[in-house]
């Protein structure tokens, strides 16, 4: 009881330093949430929503993404690096299926794209997926006993490595990505729109992430997911396959990633081979901010991101956005290192 | 000397460090001789390498040392580089300030060292009392913070194109000696200009000579063998007394200073800065040489610096032509068109892949020789005293 009591004050009263650090913390927050909503108050409804529907729809994209970072750290707690290449090996990947699938610009259109984007789907996700669990049987189990440091750099090099094949693949330029989605806005009433192409990129993310929640929850596979994550060497005694289900989780969070690329093509109709790992360091802090390892966090984390992404490029300066996002990456760390929904985590 | 040798010859580290002095001493006079005098072209390669080497000791002290993952340490590059530009330069005069200052080479570059530790300190001290990957995190938030910082920043730092035209070094005042201005062996004249680039060389050296025995001793001290303790095992190290954070905190800011005392070098060398230079990749390619050399080993970390240097900028940046003189003298001189199919011809192949090697090294190296070319001894020992245990007791299941 006295220790309990003891521990309760120790979570409230913390040091003085920590609570003057902690103040100023709340204070930047405060400040930075009232200027944004004078801004916004004078920007006007219709650009509100109109940024809002950019920034929803990049954050389902950050949010799919994000979902294979905090899913790999849930189970290994590793930074794959190589997530973000992924991502963008889905985006060139399927590029290069189009023609196959009957895609071509100006040929084809209306609800004729459905099935053939539907079969693009499939293929990107199943070939992005392959991928990743090649590179964790190749980079990473060989050195899953090995100190903290050695996987984190072949994740690096992985990255590289990924990178690079992209760019001797289609070179350092900007690719040109098939316009499909419909252009029109979609009226909310009084004179206020959104892009139906926003709602589409957010419908898409939005289904694939339910039916990613309903797996783990409920399927077995997801069972052993979420016993790996909880205690590796338990869950073995238990008689779960470890090297399979941490396979299962590249593979997972690679279809998600494949997934996201295409929606990236479809919705900002560019690519680059060095994109991921900007767009991957985005979605990874999307990940910290939900809570890492986090299913639901990683959802909220990139939706948050993408908002404020969205209000940062919108309403303040475009050149400072980049460094606001990594500011909340290290605010988060410094002051709420479990994110918004994690949990308290014992290092293992 | 004959049982200082004797004592030396089976330290791989003594050998390392004898070559390496050999190498250093008679690389530009070797260089200009084999290239008939037009060398310096290598010898200014050299001294640019040499900066990858400051950054490479500078971050074996934090990573090798203290086994803190700093991913972003081209930030307290860019800190030394900024802080050398605008304490050296015009500059300042086109700010708001209206004052331009000149401070004197020697005295800039210890300014921009300790504005760079001072920066370490401050990333450092909220954020160190986090585990290991957040903290591999944060900094490299941090690094991507700062280069756009310093390109945002406007009328302050020059903005995109950055700040041009800064101070070429000096030799202090009271460093008189027939070799100022006159010629004197392979060094023509002493002065630094961009034509002479072997002073750039030596001063380098002197400076990586001087950060060695400065690092070194730093290793063999009482708080080296803090950090080792709290590397290997923090809430043993804890318990034995080693206030872990300010160990720590110095280790971090230790490592910014030799950052940010490299970018200062660098800046008056290049006599330009600009927040390109200065992204994730240099980072990266920085962490890439400490583990390549041997993570902890300061021999290992200037041994990784000289091979992935060379690799990275000698031997990339030539293979495409060498590659299209290759497939021209076998008779494929067809690789060499582009076509309109998509094949750029071969030396565009050749210098697009410079990534996939990259990755390959980083890669094979953690898979094949996680130790690095030159491990350090201690952790060596360390190793085979873990395998003792292990065949002694049934290994234990880690998590």
């Amino acid at each position: 009881m006295a220790a309990m009591v003891q521990r309760l004050r120790a979570s409230v009263i913390s040091t003085p330093t920590a609570s003057l650090i902690n103040l100023v913390g709340i204070a930047v927050v405060a400040v930075a949430a009232v200027a944004s909503v004078q801004r916004i108050y004078q920007g006007g409804a219709t650009y509100f929503f109109q940024t809002m529907g950019f920034g929803l729809a990049e954050g389902a994209i950050f949010a799919l993404v994000a979902l294979g970072y905090t899913m790999v750290y849930g189970i290994i707690e590793l930074i794959n690096f190589a997530h973000g290449d992924v991502f963008t090996l889905g985006a060139f990947f399927s590029l290069a299926l189009m023609p196959t699938f009957g895609l071509t610009e100006g040929k084809i259109s209306g609800a004729a794209i459905i099935l053939p984007l539907l079969g693009l789907f499939v293929v990107t996700m199943l070939f992005c997926a392959l991928v990743n669990v090649v590179i964790e049987r190749v980079a990473y189990r060989p050195l899953r006993r090995a100190p903290r440091l050695a996987p984190l750099i072949t994740a690096i090099g992985m990255s590289a490595l990924l990178e690079g094949v992209m760019n001797v693949w289609r070179g350092p330029f900007n690719l040109h990505y098939p316009d499909f989605l419909p252009e029109y806005q979609i009226p909310l009433g009084g004179g206020v729109t959104i892009a139906a192409k926003a709602v589409m990129v957010i419908v898409i993310a939005v289904v694939l992430m339910v039916v990613l929640t309903l797996f783990v929850n409920r399927s077995k596979l997801g069972k052993a997911m979420r016993a790996t994550a909880q205690d590796r060497d338990a869950a073995q005694l238990m008689g779960i396959d470890i090297n399979r289900t941490i396979s299962a989780t590249f593979f997972i969070g690679a279809a998600l990633a494949g997934a996201g690329g295409i929606i990236y093509g479809l919705y900002y109709n560019s690519v680059q081979a060095f994109d991921g790992f900007q767009y991957g360091l985005y979605a990874f802090t999307a990940a910290v901010f939900g809570g890492i390892g986090n299913i639901p966090g990683a959802a909220l984390g990139g939706m948050l991101i993408g908002i404020i992404f969205a209000i940062s490029d919108g309403y303040f300066s475009v050149a400072w956005t980049q460094v606001l996002i990594f500011a909340i990456l290290i605010f988060v760390l410094v002051f709420r290192p479990t994110g918004l929904l994690g949990m308290r985590v014992p290092e293992k | 000397m004959r049982d200082l040798v004797r004592s030396n010859m089976r330290n791989p580290n003594a050998i390392a460090y004898f070559l390496m002095a050999v190498v250093a001493l008679f690389f530009p006079a070797v260089v200009q001789f084999a290239s008939g005098g037009s060398g310096d072209y290598l010898v200014g390669l050299a001294a640019d390498g040499g900066v990858y080497m400051l950054m490479a000791i500078g971050l074996n002290v934090v990573v090798g040392f203290a086994g803190l993952l700093d991913l972003g340490y081209a930030a307290f590059f860019a800190i030394g580089s900024y802080t050398y530009a605008l304490v050296a330069s015009n500059h300042l005069g086109v700010t708001p300030i209206e004052h331009s200052l000149h401070v004197p080479f020697w005295l800039a570059l210890f300014i921009g060292m300790f504005v760079a530790a001072g920066a370490g300190a401050l990333l450092g001290a909220p954020t160190l009392r986090l585990r290991g990957d957040y903290l591999a995190i944060v900094t490299l938030g941090f690094g991507e913070i700062v280069p756009r910082v310093f390109r945002n920043g406007g009328v302050w730092t020059g903005g995109v194109p950055g700040i041009s035209a800064l101070d070429v070094p000096t030799l202090p005042g009271w460093f008189q000696g027939p070799w100022v201005g006159q010629d004197f062996g392979w060094v023509p004249d002493f002065r630094f200009t961009t034509a002479n680039l072997t002073a750039y060389y030596v001063l380098m050296v002197v400076l990586i000579t001087f950060v060695v025995i400065l690092v070194n001793n730093l290793h063999g001290s009482r708080l080296g063998r803090a950090w080792m303790a709290v590397r290997e095992d923090e809430t043993a190290a804890a318990a034995s007394g080693v206030n872990t954070v300010s160990v720590k905190l110095l280790a971090f800011s230790i490592g910014a200073a030799t950052s940010g005392f490299a970018g200062a070098f660098y800046g008056a060398k290049l006599s330009y800065v600009s927040g390109e230079n200065f992204g994730f990749i240099v980072s990266v390619t920085v962490l890439a040489m400490v583990v390549l050399g041997g993570m902890g080993n300061i021999p290992g970390a200037m041994l990784g610096a000289i091979v992935l240097y060379f690799i990275l900028f000698w031997l990339l940046p030539n293979a495409p032509l060498q590659m299209e003189n290759l497939a021209s003298s076998l008779g494929l001189g067809f690789l060499n068109q582009s076509t309109p199919d998509g094949w750029p011809g071969i030396a565009e192949v050749v210098s697009r892949s410079k990534y996939v090697i990259f990755g390959v090294i980083l890669v094979g190296i953690m898979l094949l020789r996680p130790q690095g070319l030159l491990p350090s001894q201690i952790r060596k020992q360390e190793l085979r005293h873990e395998e003792h245990e292990a065949i002694a007791a049934p290994r234990q299941l880690q998590a």
